[in-house]
């Protein structure tokens, strides 16, 4: 029965690679798709799960192949299925289906039919992967496949500055969270030494065992988590991305940002429940986060006077609800009430054109004028300001980025002296007389102990540098490049590092690196001008096949799983001894950074309005 | 001594503002309009040049585009030398076409406006528009919200500067970042020029500046200053000015620099070098410019000189036989190929179009509503009032709309019961669809077996006569009737037939309504116009007048539903017995023609299959309307590109595919050209703004459209913007507008010449449409059967370069397998 687990990934990504060879101009081959891929997942569902009821609902782990394994490690896929899985599974089947067939026809001669099923397919079979997922190396798989599919769709329209420049916030704001899990996977392997499965952690005893002896690193991993689950369900204080990535076609936002994407943060508190259900602090941070969105988002919805924010703000205060339910432990309540929100706000958002028939009827016949009562100044005070602080959304917007984006922008100016020439003369040769110390001639001592630390500082710097680059998108480019190299110099210094991993990790970087650079060379040269990072380009539709190349060399650079890389930055972590948090956070840090950069710098050069065309173009902001 | 002249005189800039901003109003009301109507007093071609100088417009079809068209066949090479050698010489013409066929042109999109605020970009690193425009289109939104918010802004009747100054008195929580704006605005007492001083500096710069400020958002400036002027646009009344909008944003302007500089930085207009060229002085039209009017105008007569082929012949001898049935609609252009089908269906009946409130202007109150609706066409303000009275279907409720579900703890009760419920809706909304209670649904606007007042008692409302007297009634019939020819060989049933449209999932729902009746359903001015004209005491007045409908003619009110092609009559029972017999008979009549015609429509939907039997297809056609993922119920006025003033006999033989505004007219009856002028004053107007606005909005969907409807957000129940925080999207969604050809509207009048001219001129309003061509016009001579095609103030005889037309016996069946616009066919 286990390995029937694995139909609900495969027919997606059968699906997903046989929708990328049909020809745009496919309609209807293209929907079919679609259709049949997602249908033959839900009707799949709905027998394997009457079957696995019948069966009284035990929990299956299905371990899978090792993908990569050197000694003290190994990365294997492995998959779970219990209750949590199959409500998500047929919940998310459900909506995809229904959502698939409207989007047929609504999205009818619509440019980017093609491209809108690709991407919602890949985004299937994300949230498949992830909610199927059995440890969190194969979590963090479908983690990423939802953090980049969703960009994609935000970005939908991608010659338009909005919805680009919306993207870019809710993908940075997906990277923040990525962190949680990046931190959370390295330091939960140094907690079981080994990729532990979701299936261990139901077994009291051990859990209970050993987080006895190391109750601070539990706190911690679950933190980690609970940002990581915050940051994707738009809780507080990342709740502000939620509204802004109504910009795509409105059945993607509506199943989406109204219902799958935005619960699978909670998904990933349901799913690691057992770890954490023994540590009070984490309840009452959970408790905490899950009151003061409830709070803000439904007060902030409040006073909404545009369709789409108002239910993503409702949306969000719902599922800071449901936080709570998790932390208290209701969990069969929160399921419930997962499958109906998710249910009720991909409704409204469907038919939310249709508020303007029914609310104008309404107030035809219903309106009456505003009463006028008197109220003491003082109350009057305090209403004008909540309601002007509710307009303002609480200044959640500005929070995450004046703690997080304001200081690394602050940096502009003190990195400045970073040239193309500069990284070419100075970093590229401090790097391979590093690779020379670190693996040749062994260095000792005193310097051994520092220099990780400083190899990821100047990796961290490069990345920041290359995301606050305005003019060289090369100079940004080869930054990012480098940047992977101080890494591995670093975790070098610091723990015996093979040449095999050094080889798994930086063999997609180098490839990486030369394709997109060739890519950017190439269109600087067709361009006749500048393609610097100060202003959008919009050049997608002139060199639509460099841009895929670009995106994918973007994607590997980022460790994306498509190229080695990803195991290796798993790889690098595990590297990081578990006392060396300042290491831990600097090379996390840096591999957040460095994807937040390399989507700039993709979104900056290949999409927004092309000034330079006689194409219609749309005003700056509408 | 010369008094010196301001640079700049706030008012009048205001006023030039207003004038350039787009001006539909809200959503309730959407209404067609000439989307350039700032450039009206220009020659057409003179007018798009500079709009799209100034404002950076995409005014016509790309060169590659039309060069597309050529190559289809779409675009005839006859037409286009013809075309060439009229405007360039002969000569010129191998010249001209290596231009329009093969020349490389490089061609980049320039605006005039903008040019001076881009400089905050350029010289200071800030992007002022990012900062400032969400914060501003919040507070706009939430002032004028009509609904969407549960808590409503806080402070009421108070206009919007002041309200907002009452908010900032709170002390706790500030609209700004920094101190200067905050007390610029509670002092109050600076004008629009000292802040301008404060961010401009230099006094010359300043209209510049302005423009390129609201033209950085035209939805919002458009919007306000649409309210401004008229504020019964809201149900939920506002009071906003452009002034307010621009003061605002100048201190929010003021803020953000503020916020990043300090209080100490230079104006604008110091780091300005070269002053930009001004906005309203361009240049010249260039050479591409000429070539792309060049394809216009061979665009637009390969299509007209068919269509004049097609009418050309002298017309067919009229029919004698007495009339089965007589039928008024609408001149709309979804009403024509319906009344094509009747007169094929029963060719003894004979449809009438006349526009589509039949001359009766009122305002509408439906039973328990809190507002009146204006009944008639948008620039009418009427004095009458009609109230309807003993509804019996109620409205319905659907609680997914309520704003509980937004609540924190009603939300948690309703996801978890409603939420279930909504899924199986959605599943039923997808396999199944059906009329709901979020349908806009033509039918229910009026209740069919509701009273109303039509009579006037003597009562008076809010200014407002209720119902018309007996001779406020004859003028109106009588006026009606003659205009369109309708003066005897009455059939003994005559049915006014209004029209309405029913859609789900659809903002702009009221463009698809009667535009005669100010976006609404025409059911009630059907049913009012049969009323009156069924009375005694009408018929009597009438007769003294010279009009005489003999006792046993009976008029029926109807509506038709355009998007699922139904019709409702109203007031049957004032029929007796034999007339109601031959009603049951014509009812058949309209079924039929109503089936056909869903079939000739549906050859453009995707998601009906035409070759279907015709009462499954039909079936569908009605699904399709209300369906929740259908973006496109129907495709309303696309491909609209006539107006046709004349007898029915004109068009009587030719198949115009759903193309033509229909108003009939029959010049033996008016000899001086008293109808036809009333006529062509409503109908340039009415059917040219149709056009334009389509005309706009296909040829720039971004700037001149609202873009693809797929990701629009309503904004305040009034307008759609994309996303959250974008803009105001005015014009035509691209769902509506993309199977539009892009031709200028070309009115065919059956008349003599110098009556039509004599005519014309006497409005200027009207003869500014014509002399400037922003829309043709072409006059058929009854007698000799010639063409004259108007130019440069005067008539010219045309020659159709077509020799025959394609001839098809069976038009219902051929259209079967075409996707595209039918050409010009004769039928018989």
């Amino acid at each position: 029965m286990e390995s029937f687990v694995h139909l609900f990934l495969m027919i997606p990504l059968v699906g997903f690679i046989i929708s990328l060879f049909i020809p745009g101009k496919r309609e209807s081959v293209i929907s079919n798709v679609a259709f049949t891929t997602v249908g033959a997942t839900l009707l799949g569902g709905m027998i394997f799960i009457s079957i696995w009821v019948l069966r009284l609902m035990p929990m299956l782990n299905v371990r899978d192949i090792s993908l990569y394994t050197a000694p003290g490690y190994d990365f294997f896929l492995d998959f779970y299925f219990d209750k949590v899985s199959a409500v998500y599974l047929m919940v998310g089947a459900v909506l995809t289906f229904l959502v698939t067939i409207y989007s047929r026809y609504y999205l009818h001669r619509e440019s980017g039919y093609k491209r809108f099923f690709n991407t919602v397919l890949f985004f299937y079979l994300g949230f498949n992967v992830t909610v199927l997922a059995g440890n969190f190396e194969t979590l963090f798989i479908g983690w990423e496949i939802l953090g980049l599919s969703s960009f994609l769709l935000i970005a939908f329209y991608r010659k338009r500055y909005l919805p680009v420049k919306n993207a870019l916030k809710v993908f940075a704001i997906y990277r923040i969270g990525d962190v949680g899990i990046l931190l959370a996977m390295w330091m939960s392997h140094h907690l079981w030494h080994e990729n532990v499965t979701f299936m261990k952690l139901n077994n009291y005893e051990l859990v209970h065992e050993v987080l006895q002896s190391h109750s601070a690193i539990g706190i911690f991993i679950s933190v980690m988590i609970v940002i990581a689950a915050a940051a994707k369900s738009a809780q507080f204080p990342f709740s502000a991305w939620l509204p802004r990535a109504m910009e795509g076609p409105t059945p993607s936002s509506a199943i989406f940002y109204g219902s799958l994407s935005v619960h699978i943060g909670a998904f990933l508190l349901l799913r690691t429940f057992p770890f954490w259900e023994h540590q009070p602090v984490v309840h009452w941070f959970i408790v905490a986060i899950g009151v003061i969105t409830a709070v803000l988002g439904s007060i902030i919805a409040r006073v909404q006077p545009t369709v789409k924010s108002q239910i993503a703000y409702a949306s969000m205060a719902q599922i800071g609800i449901i936080f709570i339910e998790i932390a208290a432990g209701w969990h069969t309540l929160a399921l419930i009430h997962f499958a109906g929100n998710s249910f009720l706000r991909t409704y409204q958002l469907l038919t939310s054109p249709s508020v303007v028939t029914y609310l104008i009827r309404e107030q035809f016949y219903d309106f009456t004028p505003r009463r006028k009562y008197h109220e003491n100044a003082f109350m009057k005070r305090l209403k004008y300001a909540v309601y002007l602080l509710s307009i303002k959304e609480w200044h959640l917007d500005s929070v995450v980025f004046t703690f997080f984006f304001k200081p690394l922008k602050k940096m502009r100016t003190a990195l400045s002296f970073l040239t193309v020439k500069n990284v070419l003369y100075f970093f590229v040769p401090i790097c391979l007389i590093g690779f020379d110390l670190a693996y040749l001639n062994e260095v000792g001592g005193v310097l051994k102990q520092y220099l990780p630390v400083i190899l990821a500082a100047t990796a961290l710097i490069m990345v920041i540098k290359a995301y606050n680059e305005r003019s060289s998108s090369r100079l940004a480019w080869l930054c990012i490049v480098t940047a992977h190299f101080f890494i591995d110099l670093g975790i070098a210094f610091n723990h015996h590092f093979d040449g095999r991993e050094t080889f798994v990790y930086l063999s997609g970087v180098v490839m990486s690196g030369i394709i997109g650079y060739i890519s950017l060379y190439r269109v600087k040269a067709m361009e006749h001008h500048g393609i610097g990072l100060n202003e959008f380009h919009g050049l997608v539709s002139q060199y639509p096949r460099t841009a895929f190349i670009f995106l994918m060399s973007c994607l590997g650079l980022a460790g994306f799983p498509i190229t080695t890389t990803f195991f290796g930055e798993d790889v690098i972590l595990t590297h990081v001894h578990e006392d060396q948090f300042a290491l831990a956070v600097l090379v996390a840090l840096t591999f957040i950074i460095n994807g937040i950069a390399l989507i700039r710098i993709y979104a900056r050069v290949f999409l927004g309005a092309n000034s330079r065309t006689y194409h219609e173009q749309a005003d700056l902001t509408s | 001594m010369e008094s010196i002249k301001d640079l700049f005189d706030e008012h009048d800039v205001l006023h030039k503002l207003k004038h350039y901003l787009p001006a539909q109003a809200s959503l309730k009301d959407f209404v067609h309009h000439n989307t350039l109507h700032a450039f009206q007093h220009l020659k057409f071609h003179e007018a798009l040049h500079q709009a799209s100088q100034i404002f950076g417009y995409k005014t016509y079809l790309s060169l590659a585009e039309f060069r597309a068209l050529f190559q289809e066949g779409k675009i005839r090479e006859d037409v286009l030398d013809n075309v060439i050698q009229e405007k360039k010489g002969e000569s010129e013409l191998s010249v001209w076409k290596e231009r329009l066929l093969q020349h490389n042109y490089s061609a980049t999109a320039t605006s005039r406006v903008g040019r001076l605020r881009v400089f905050w970009k350029e010289k200071y690193k800030i992007n002022l528009d990012k900062i400032v425009h969400p914060f501003l289109f919040k507070l706009l939104s939430a002032y004028l919200d009509q609904g969407i918010s549960i808590w409503a802004f806080p402070v009421d009747n108070k206009d919007f500067l002041n309200s907002i100054r009452e908010m900032e008195q709170n002390e706790l929580i500030s609209i700004f970042k920094t101190s200067r704006p905050r007390k610029l605005l509670m002092e109050g007492q600076c004008s629009l020029k000292s802040l301008l001083k404060i961010l401009v500096g230099d006094e010359e710069l300043f209209e510049q500046y302005l423009f390129d400020q609201q033209f950085s958002h035209p939805g919002w400036a458009g919007m306000v200053s649409v309210i401004e002027h008229q504020p019964e646009t809201l149900l939920d009344r506002r009071t906003i000015t452009l002034h307010d909008l621009i003061y605002l944003e100048l201190l929010l302007e003021i803020d953000a620099l503020d916020h990043k500089f300090g209080q100490e930085w230079e104006p604008i207009g110091s780091k300005v070098a070269a002053f930009p060229d001004p906005l309203f002085q361009v240049g010249a039209i260039n050479e591409l410019e000429e070539v792309l009017i060049l394809w216009q105008e061979a665009f637009e007569w390969s299509y007209y000189d068919d269509v004049l082929k097609g009418v050309s012949p002298s017309p067919a001898s009229e029919n004698d036989q007495k009339k089965s049935f007589q039928a008024l609609f609408c001149i709309d252009d979804r009403e024509y190929s319906l009344r094509r089908y009747i007169e094929s269906v029963d060719n003894q009946s004979d449809t009438f179009g006349t526009p589509g409130f039949f001359g009766v202007e009122f305002f509408f109150q439906p039973e328990h509503s809190k507002f009146y609706t204006k009944a008639c066409p948008a620039p009418v303000t009427p004095k009458y009032l009609i109230r309807e009275e003993a509804r019996r279907n109620s409205r319905q409720k659907d609680p997914h709309y309520t704003k509980r579900s937004h609540l924190p703890f009603q939300g948690w009760l309703i996801t978890q019961t409603l939420g279930f419920w909504s899924a199986l809706k959605l599943f039923l909304n997808i396999f199944k669809p059906s009329i709901s209670p979020a349908t806009s649904y033509s039918f229910q606007h009026m209740d069919k077996h509701s009273r109303l007042s039509i009579e006037n008692e003597g009562e008076q409302v809010d200014g407002m006569q209720v119902g018309f007297t007996v001779e406020e009634m004859a003028e109106r019939v009588g006026n009606t009737l003659r205009s369109i020819g309708l003066v005897k060989d009455f059939a003994p049933l005559i049915y006014v037939v209004g029209h309405g449209a029913s859609s789900v999932n659809n903002t702009h729902y009221a463009g698809y309504d009667c535009g005669a009746c100010c976006g609404r359903p025409g059911a009630v001015n059907a049913r009012v116009f049969s009323y009156m004209a069924n009375l005694t005491a009408v018929r009597e007045q009438l007769r003294k007048d010279g009009l005489d409908i003999p006792e046993d003619v009976v008029f029926v009110g109807a509506m038709h539903d355009t998007t699922r092609d139904e019709i409702e009559f109203y007031d049957e029972e004032v029929l007796t017995s034999s007339q109601e017999v031959s009603h049951q008979h014509n009812q058949v009549v309209f079924e039929k023609a109503l089936a056909l015609n869903a079939k000739e429509r549906s050859r453009r939907f995707d998601t009906v299959n035409t070759q279907k039997q015709l009462a499954k297809l039909h079936k569908d056609v009605k699904r399709r309307s209300v369906s929740l993922f259908e973006p496109r119920p129907e495709l309303n006025h696309a491909t609209n590109s006539l107006c046709i003033v004349g007898r029915g006999s004109l068009t009587k033989n030719v198949f115009l595919d759903r193309r033509p505004f229909m108003n009939s007219y029959d010049y033996r009856i008016d000899p001086e050209g008293k109808y036809l002028l009333t006529i062509l004053n409503a109908a340039a107007p009415v059917c040219g703004g149709i056009n334009l606005e389509y005309y706009f909005s296909r040829v720039d969907n971004e700037k001149l459209g609202a873009g693809t409807k797929l990701p629009h957000n309503v904004i305040g129940l009034f307008a759609v913007a994309n996303g959250v925080d974008g803009d105001l999207r005015p014009g035509l969604p691209s769902q509506m507008i993309e199977v539009h050809d892009p031709i200028r509207l070309m009115f065919v009048v059956e008349h003599y010449p110098d009556v039509v001219l004599k005519t014309i001129q006497a409005n200027p309003a009207t003869y500014e449409w014509f002399i400037n061509e922003w829309v043709y016009l072409v006059v058929k001579d009854p007698e000799t059967g010639q063409i004259y095609k108007f130019f440069n103030g005067e008539f010219k005889v045309y020659q159709t370069l077509r020799s025959t037309l394609q001839k098809v016996s069976d038009v219902n069946t051929y259209i079967e397998n075409y996707l595209d616009n039918i050409p010009v066919l004769i039928t018989d």
